[in-house]
Formats: C-alpha cells, sequence, structure tokens
C-alpha cells in the first residue's frame, strides 16, 4: 500500500457514495434532529432525546402521520454552529427529512436558522432561548417552542417588582444569555421600580467560574438581591461557595431557568431555599395528561422528567401535528400550517403565533424549597404563566423584526 | 474596597492557584524531561474527580471515605498515566516531535467518551470535604475552611517536590534530563526509566488537583478541555520545566483572576491570556524558564525536507478527478468536498509555518477567523459585494498577522506555540464581546455567496479555484529560495544569520504568509457555512489543523492536505454514524498514529529514504 493508491481511493469512495444514495421513496417521514449531545450542552440533551424517542414511538404505534411512520435522524452538533449547519446541509440534501429541529444553544439555533432562511427549509428550534431566533432575526421558516429569555426575565420582574429590595446586582455566564437574562429583567424591573439601583455586575466565563472569587465579588458589593442566570456546572459549583460564605442568609436570589431541575436536582440538599424561580414543578402538576407523560416517560427511562424531556415531547407532538394540518410534508404547507397552529401538550394548548413563529408555552414561576423526602430543592407557590401574557405585540415585533 | 475584601479576595485567588498549580506542575515535569505536549492531562484530572466522586459515595468508611478515596483517585489515574506512557507513547518518541501530541489528542477524545458511558452526561455534585465543609470568620467575612486547607496543601507539594529534586538521585537525573537528555543518556542513565516515572508523577499530580477539587467544584463532562488550557498558560508563563516557576505562575494568574473579577469583570475571559501575552513578550522563557539550548532544536528532529511526497503526475490526476467528479456527486458530498479543501488549505498554511519554518502554532484558529470575520465585515459592515469581500478577507488576515507575527517571532518552540495562542484567545475575546461590530457570541448570520454562485456546485468551483490555488502558491512559496532560506533558519538559526540571513524577518514573512492563507480557508469556509462566529478563533479550531498535519506527514508538504482529507472524512462518518464519535475518532487516531508513526504519508518518504 502506498499513497499513489490511497488518493484516488477517497475520490472512489466519494463517488461510490454517490451512487449508492437510496431512492427516496414513499417511506417514512424522516425528521432531522441537531442537537448537542456532546460539549457544553451534552448534560442537558440526553432527557429530551429520550421524551423525543419517546413521543416518535407513540405515534408510531398510533400508525404515524399520515398513514405513515415517523423516523428522527439524531445528529451531535458538537456545541458548534458550523458542525449544525454541516449536518443541517447532509440531512437535507442527503436524507431529504421534512424538516430540521432541535438545538439547545443559541447560536447554534441561530446558525441552523439562518441556513434554513437561506435554503427555505424549516426548523422547529426547541430549546434555544435568545429572543433573537424569532425576533431580530426572525424569518418566515423558524419556528421557537421554549418561552424565550425575554418572556422568562419579565415573568421574574413582575413579581420581583412588588418585592422590597432596592441594592441588586447580578451574576451569570459572559454570553449573550446571561446578558441578555439581565437586561430584560433589569430593564422591567426599573420600570415597576424607579428606585432600583445595580450595585455589581459579575460575568465570569461560561463553564470557568472561579467560584471564590466571584461570590468575594458579590460579598464586596453588598446587593440585597441577587439576579442569577448561571446554570449548570457554574451554577453548582457557584451554589456551594455562596453556602458556605453566608451569602444566601444575606441576600435575596432571582434565578432565571434554576426551578428547571436539570438545574436544580444536581444539588440535591444542598440547593438554596427561598429563591425566586421560573423552572418546572412537574410534580405538582395535576392535569391527568401531564401526569400520564411522566409516567410514561419514568417507565422509559427509570429517570424523572427535567424540562427538556417536556421540551422536547412538545416540540414533537407539535410537528405531528403541523404535518397533519398540512396534509404535506412540502416545506411551504407545512410553514403555512405552523402558523396559529394549536396543539394540545400535556400542560394544556399552545399555539405558535402568526406572526413571530414564537409558541405559547409558558413557564412556573415560584419559590425554592428542599423537599427533604425526595431529597432535590423543589418549587412551592408557583404559578403557571403563559407566553401570552408577556410576549410583545405584533407592532413590537415588527419593529425588532426590522431594526434587527 | 475594604482592607478584609481584598485580604478574603487574595486568599480565594491563592485557592484557585493551588489547585492551578498541581495539574501545571505535573504538566511542566513531563514536558521538560520527554518533550510531550500533553493534551491529555485534563483528561487525566477528570478521570480523578470522577473516581473520587464515586469512591467517596461507595467506600463504606462514612465521613473518612473521601479522604480515602483522594489518595486512591491520585494512585489510580498514576497507573492510568504508567499504561499510557508505556503501551503508547513509548512508541512514538522517536517520531518527528510534536507527533506525540496527537497521541494525546486521541485521548482526550478517548477519554472523554469513556467518562461519558461510565458516569453520564449530567453534571454532578460531589461530596463536601467531610470536617471541612464549614468556613471560618476572618476580618469578619467567611471564608470556607476547605479552601484554608488548600492553599496548606499547595507549597506542601510544592515543598515535596523540591525534596525530591534536590535529595534524590531520581530527582537529580529528572533535572538533569530537562536540561539535556541526550546528555544524560549518553552517561548510561536509561531514559526510558526516567520517562515513565515522570509521566506517572505528572499524572498523579493532575489526580490529586482533580481529586481536590471535587468539593470545591461540580463534575462536568467538559472539565478536561475547560482546565487544560489555563494549565498550559501556567506552564509556560512559570517557564516549561520548572516548579517553583509553575508555582509562582500559578499564584500570580490566580490572584490576578481573583482581583480581575472584582475590578474589571467583563475581562474574565481574556484576563489570563493578556497575563501570558505581556510575560511572554518581556520574559521569552517565562519567569523562571531557560533558554532552549539551540543546536538540538526542532529542526534536527522534524527533518522536513522540500519534497512535495508526492509525484507530480499525481497531484494533476487529482486535480483532474476534482474537476470532473462533483457534478455526479450528491449535493452533500459536494458541501462535505468543500471543506476538505478548506481544511486543505488550512493545514497547507500551518505546513509552511511548522514544516518549513519549524514555528508550531497553537493558535493558527486565528488566522482562520479573521478571514471569515473579515470576509463577514466587509459585506455588513462595508456594503462590500460578496467576491469583493471574500477577496478582502485574507488580506486582512494578513494585516493582523503581520502585527501579531512582529511579537511572536521573537519566541520559539513552545513559548512561540503558546504567545499565538494568546493572541488567538485575545482576538476570540474582542470578537465574543464587541456586540455592536461583531453581534458577539450569537456572531454574525446571512454570509451569503452571491446569487451568481450560490448553487452548491458553482460554490464549490470557487472554493477549488481559491484553495487549490492557494495549496500550489503554498507549495511554490515553500521550495523557492524564500522557503529554503526559511529552512535554513529553522535548522540552525545561528548558521543562517552566519551567512547573512535575517532570519526574523524571514519568520514573521512566512508568519504573513501563512495568516494570509488562513484567512482565505477562513473566508471560504464563512460563505459554505453562511454564518460566523467567535469559535471560529478557538483553540479547538487551532488544534484541528495541527492534528490534520501531523497526521498527513509534517515531514513532506502533501502531508498537510492529506491529513485535512482523512481527519474531515473519518470526523463526518463518524459524527454521522455514533453519538460516541470521540471514541471512535480516538481509537483510529490512535491506530493511525501507531502504525504510521511519521504520518500517513510516512510510509512514502519513508520507502524513498531506504
Amino acid at each position: 500500500m502506498n499513497v499513489t493508491r490511497v488518493l484516488p481511493l477517497f475520490v472512489l469512495a466519494l463517488v461510490v457514495a454517490a451512487v449508492a444514495q437510496p431512492a427516496a421513496a414513499q417511506g417514512p417521514i424522516k425528521i432531522g434532529e441537531i442537537n448537542s449531545f456532546s460539549g457544553i450542552g451534552a448534560p442537558f440533551t440526553g432527557p429530551y432525546r429520550a421524551a423525543v424517542e419517546m413521543a416518535v414511538e407513540e405515534i408510531n404505534a398510533k400508525g404515524g402521520v399520515l398513514g405513515r411512520k415517523v423516523e428522527v435522524l439524531f445528529r451531535d452538533d458538537k456545541g458548534q454552529p458550523a458542525e449544525a449547519v454541516k449536518h443541517a446541509q447532509e440531512l437535507v440534501a442527503g436524507e431529504k427529512v421534512a424538516l430540521v429541529s432541535g438545538t439547545f444553544l443559541s447560536n447554534v439555533g441561530l446558525a441552523v436558522s439562518d441556513w434554513a432562511k437561506q435554503n427555505k427549509t424549516l426548523f422547529v428550534a426547541a430549546e434555544p432561548l435568545t429572543e433573537a431566533i424569532t425576533w431580530s432575526k426572525g424569518h418566515d421558516y423558524v419556528f421557537r417552542v421554549r418561552p424565550n429569555t425575554y418572556e422568562q426575565g419579565r415573568m421574574l420582574a413582575e413579581k420581583a417588582g412588588k418585592m422590597k429590595y432596592v441594592k441588586w446586582a447580578t451574576i451569570g455566564p459572559n454570553y449573550e444569555y446571561g446578558k441578555r437574562a439581565w437586561e430584560t429583567f433589569r430593564e422591567r424591573l426599573k420600570e415597576l421600580k424607579p428606585g432600583v439601583q445595580v450595585v455589581g455586575e459579575q460575568w465570569p466565563t461560561l463553564g470557568k467560574i472561579d467560584p471564590s472569587a466571584e461570590v468575594g465579588a458579590i460579598l464586596a458589593a453588598n446587593p440585597d438581591a441577587l439576579y442569577v442566570s448561571l446554570f449548570g456546572s457554574d451554577w453548582l459549583a457557584f451554589v456551594r461557595e455562596a453556602g458556605k460564605r453566608g451569602l444566601f442568609q444575606k441576600t435575596f436570589v432571582v434565578g432565571i431557568l434554576l426551578g428547571e431541575p436539570e438545574y436544580i436536582d444536581p444539588l440535591k440538599t444542598e440547593a438554596p431555599e427561598g429563591m425566586l424561580v421560573t423552572g418546572y414543578p412537574w410534580y405538582d402538576l395535576q392535569q391527568p395528561a401531564h401526569k400520564e407523560f411522566v409516567a410514561r416517560f419514568t417507565k422509559k427511562t427509570d429517570k424523572t422528567p427535567v424540562l427538556g424531556s417536556l421540551v422536547g415531547y412538545v416540540t414533537y407532538l407539535s410537528i405531528f401535528e403541523a404535518i397533519k394540518k398540512a396534509g404535506s410534508t412540502d416545506t411551504e404547507k407545512l410553514v403555512a400550517a405552523f402558523r396559529d397552529l394549536k396543539v394540545e401538550t400535556p400542560i394544556g394548548p399552545i399555539s405558535y403565533r402568526a406572526f413571530d413563529g414564537q409558541s405559547t408555552m409558558g413557564a412556573w414561576v415560584g419559590m425554592t424549597k428542599v423537599d427533604a423526602k425526595r431529597g432535590v430543592g423543589i418549587m412551592v407557590n408557583h404559578e403557571y404563566i403563559s407566553g401570552e401574557r408577556v410576549l410583545p405585540s405584533p407592532d413590537e415585533v415588527k419593529k425588532m423584526r426590522s431594526g434587527g | 474596597m475594604t482592607l478584609p475584601i481584598v485580604f478574603v479576595q487574595l486568599l480565594s485567588g491563592l485557592a484557585h492557584a493551588m489547585v492551578l498549580f498541581l495539574i501545571a506542575s505535573g504538566l511542566s515535569l513531563i514536558f521538560g524531561v520527554t518533550r510531550v505536549v500533553n493534551f491529555a492531562h485534563g483528561s487525566l484530572y477528570m478521570l480523578a474527580a470522577y473516581v473520587t466522586y464515586t469512591l467517596s459515595n461507595t467506600l463504606p468508611l462514612g465521613a473518612a471515605s473521601f479522604y480515602v478515596a483522594v489518595p486512591l483517585a491520585c494512585l489510580g489515574v498514576g497507573l492510568v498515566g504508567f499504561l499510557v506512557e508505556v503501551i503508547l507513547l513509548r512508541r512514538v518518541y522517536k517520531s518527528p516531535e510534536l507527533y506525540q501530541l496527537l497521541l494525546t489528542f486521541a485521548l482526550v477524545l478517548i477519554v472523554s467518551d469513556l467518562v461519558k458511558l461510565g458516569w453520564g452526561a449530567e453534571n454532578k455534585t460531589g461530596p463536601s470535604a467531610p470536617g471541612l465543609a464549614g468556613a471560618v470568620p476572618i476580618f469578619g467575612r467567611l471564608f470556607p475552611t476547605y479552601d484554608l486547607v488548600l492553599i496548606a496543601v499547595g507549597p506542601l507539594v510544592a515543598l515535596g517536590l523540591s525534596w525530591l529534586f534536590s535529595r534524590t538521585r531520581w530527582g537529580v537525573l529528572i533535572r538533569a534530563a530537562t536540561l539535556d537528555r541526550e546528555m544524560v543518556a549518553a552517561l548510561g542513565v536509561d531514559p526510558r526509566y526516567l520517562f515513565t516515572t515522570v509521566f506517572v508523577l505528572g499524572a498523579a499530580l493532575a489526580g490529586l488537583g482533580g481529586a481536590l477539587q471535587v468539593p470545591r467544584q461540580s463534575l462536568t463532562i467538559v472539565m478536561d478541555t475547560a482546565i487544560i488550557t489555563e494549565a498550559f498558560v501556567v506552564v509556560v508563563v512559570g517557564g516549561m520545566g520548572s516548579v517553583p516557576g509553575a508555582l509562582l505562575a500559578a499564584i500570580l494568574i490566580g490572584v490576578i483572576q481573583a482581583f480581575g473579577v472584582l475590578v474589571l469583570p467583563n475581562a474574565s475571559l481574556v484576563t489570563t491570556f493578556v497575563v501570558m501575552a505581556v510575560v511572554l513578550i518581556v520574559r521569552p522563557w517565562g519567569l523562571l524558564g531557560r533558554p532552549e539550548s539551540q543546536g538540538r532544536g526542532a529542526g534536527a528532529t522534524i527533518a522536513v525536507t522540500a519534497q512535495r511526497g508526492l509525484p507530480p503526475y499525481w497531484t494533476w490526476v487529482l486535480l483532474a478527478a476534482l474537476v470532473a467528479a462533483p457534478p455526479l456527486l450528491p449535493t452533500f458530498y459536494v458541501s462535505v468536498l468543500v471543506e476538505i479543501l478548506v481544511f486543505a488549505l488550512f493545514a497547507a498554511s500551518l505546513h509552511l509555518l511548522m514544516g518549513a519554518g519549524g514555528m508550531v502554532s497553537f493558535g493558527h484558529a486565528a488566522a482562520f477567523g479573521l478571514g471569515a470575520y473579515g470576509a463577514a465585515l466587509a459585506m455588513k459592515l462595508a456594503g462590500l459585494s460578496m467576491p469583493v469581500a471574500f477577496v478582502v478577507a485574507p488580506f486582512a488576515a494578513a494585516l493582523c498577522a503581520l502585527v501579531i507575527g512582529f511579537f511572536c517571532v521573537r519566541l520559539s518552540s513552545i513559548y512561540f506555540a503558546m504567545l499565538t495562542l494568546a493572541f488567538a484567545q485575545i482576538a476570540y475575546a474582542i470578537v465574543h464581546q464587541w456586540y455592536a461590530v461583531t453581534g458577539g457570541d450569537n456572531g454574525l448570520l446571512g454570509i451569503w455567496p452571491a446569487p451568481w454562485l450560490a448553487t452548491p456546485i458553482r460554490y464549490y468551483y470557487l472554493a477549488l479555484a481559491a484553495c487549490a490555488g492557494g495549496i500550489a502558491l503554498l507549495d511554490r512559496i515553500g521550495t523557492a529560495p524564500f522557503g529554503l532560506v526559511l529552512r535554513a533558519a529553522r535548522d540552525h538559526a545561528r548558521r543562517a544569520e552566519t551567512v547573512g540571513v535575517n532570519v526574523r524577518l524571514h519568520q514573521w514573512l512566512a508568519f504573513v504568509i501563512a495568516g494570509f492563507f488562513g484567512g482565505l480557508a477562513g473566508a471560504t469556509f464563512v460563505f459554505l457555512k453562511g454564518s460566523a462566529f467567535p469559535e471560529y478563533f478557538s483553540v479547538a479550531r487551532s488544534v484541528e489543523p495541527l492534528v490534520m498535519v501531523l497526521l498527513g506527514g509534517v515531514q513532506a508538504f502533501a502531508g498537510a492536505p492529506l491529513g485535512a482529507a482523512v481527519y474531515t472524512l473519518l470526523d463526518t462518518v463518524a459524527t454521522k454514524y455514533t453519538e460516541y464519535w470521540q471514541l471512535v475518532l480516538g481509537v483510529i487516531l490512535v491506530t493511525l498514529v501507531l502504525a504510521f508513526p511519521r504520518g500517513i504519508l510516512g510510509i512514502v518518504t519513508d520507502r524513498r529514504r531506504d
């Protein structure tokens, strides 16, 4: 073997691969699912994937959609936008998927969304939180399931604005999510309570927090209340340090997403009590459809659900519903079907707004408490706030789309 | 800012510094003796943390479990280090310098997936250290007891190491080998014994660092990559191979970070790298490092010849295939081919630096990113048309390379590499934070080719023209008198100077040329993907072309594009078919490195030499 034979082999392999492409017959409906199964998003995408698989198994057991089975092709974007775009190309051009769905990180979501716009492919963004996806960088071919940073920040501000705290500080990851989560919250808070002062902002690098130094800096600023948009490993490390140094005794904490099982469960009984958070109190939800969802998910995975599981399930219910409504897998028809699409989900009906593609799925806002019996933090006194209550009007969206 | 705040913040910085020191000292020792740039050091650290986590939760010793788990994890990871050195690294010491880097890179991939398989991807919170879980008041402010203990552990380990190096025969030999390992071998000391033992010690130190982090940090499957760059920075700032240097640098960086957080919270991305850049510009061998002895430099071991490694007619056959085949291929493979071309050019531009220049860059992603952003900004900000933006972009990259290169070429070997890394990271931070211009981490979107170039096949031909043209020019530059002079400067800088060569000027120029073509690769890439993101500047993006060049074979020019093609195809196929692509890719890389210890092209070049 030598290189003069090796080189043309690659070219040959490509040609063979080309010829061997299976013809797209009336087989299953294929859906491309791109998500961060490795890298920084990996800790959160496992339960999402399990719920997607569950949704697909269930629909196929009922005979599929439009009389065809559904097949989901999973691809790992490694947390890199360019990698996600590569998969989108492969899924659409090679596998002939009807649409592309998924993504966890905001920048990956934006990259796939822009690709979808350019290539006139439907993209259903499941988890990324950036508002830009549906607003400043929004377009006809993108729809988003989860309530975004703006919505969740506003939900928290409505509650925090009624509280006595005046001197505020924040800590969040040094990227768009952290900054926007804080800005939307702060703006609304100042509207509600004009005397609010900001005494400190901490922006540790995502995934590389030095908790000791950050807690020291916050204690030095001496705020009454702290707005936290850390998540994942940064948040876990921060809690332990802050707990030891008495931060939670001195300071009221508001945490975006921090009531989600993804972020509160790993803390076990160390979860700080009395925080105002958005999250997902699956253990308290009484709707029969949701109880069934929890039972089926727990049976399938031996684990209790996290918000990612719910989002994955709702995303695919929405996709099935849209295909049914469109009566076809044609992109333009699917896009039309998604506009004002109504979906019955385990947590009640949601719809996709026609003018920006944002779903009206909401979030729960409540206080944290440690449940000694289960040995984890939970949310109490929570309230479900639907997206309709905090989302901007069509005119405001129009302004953001033209300005961005 | 009151005095108590300052003091407590200082303690915070010291606690972090001690963990950094433990990891960096091991890394520094390993490099000092074996010259292995051990990317897998972070993986050893991560492994120890997970082992400690599991042992503390399962050992039937109650509160004492953690304290038993730490030394056990340390020993366990030391054993892993032993196996890695004896089974893998030992086989490639004879390969050109840096080939070991390829192996350790493969190990990073493998360990990452093994940890995911063994422990799951979810984040984990480890146990607190029993008895040390609380905090003590210092000037009326609470400070964790455990961190105080850590602050004591660091200097104790440093003292232990210093005793080892000054009082034991083994330590004396290690010091001697760090200075001149050939001489030590010539004096009758079996270098294999030194290499193995030092690797085990280094691994165990990484293990200690990982195990002691468990009560302070949560466990994640990306903690390996989160720590490794910082550890390298500490090693280089301290001076490669110097344990006291590592301690000093760890303290410097830990403390500067702790106060940086207090004073400039937005700068957290970049503080460390600015410190490193400043130190290296002022002290090119780190704080306590020594200049490397000339004469047995990298050039002598790489022995890169001016040969292409490929008979010329095959170049034409390949080119003909690249022109003729794409219309027959499905669209997706056409875009994979564009990606291969992009990385072939990117790797080839690095090869000019690494091969002909003997300058290994860890920051070549800066060229790629600058090309990508240059094109994107030329369109978005300057309103230029796509073809013009495409042409302008590489010049933007070259211009930045001119500035960065001015500082970098004054340094040599690993210090050069780390300074390029520092500049790449600084560029990353600027792009990441300058929302108004670069769009921050949300990137720049809508960077698509002009409509008349927008079909995959048309864009492919543009990419082919740009990349094949670029590669041909690089090949020409490498074999032209300029390239030959560059080789002379690499193999013996002083002799080259004696015959009148301006070594730095040539290296600087090579840096700019490499920057230009790296930028062209970045520009071609950005129009393929339609968007530009800060991750184009990432460490991973810098390591990729390095891996490609080594995989293909650094000793001949054709190795770079060949390695790029093989790597991109392997990666594309592995990610398509398995979630555990890292494991698959890692195992394949290990196999390739062991089978072709001089790169894939080595089979040709070796045969010709025989």
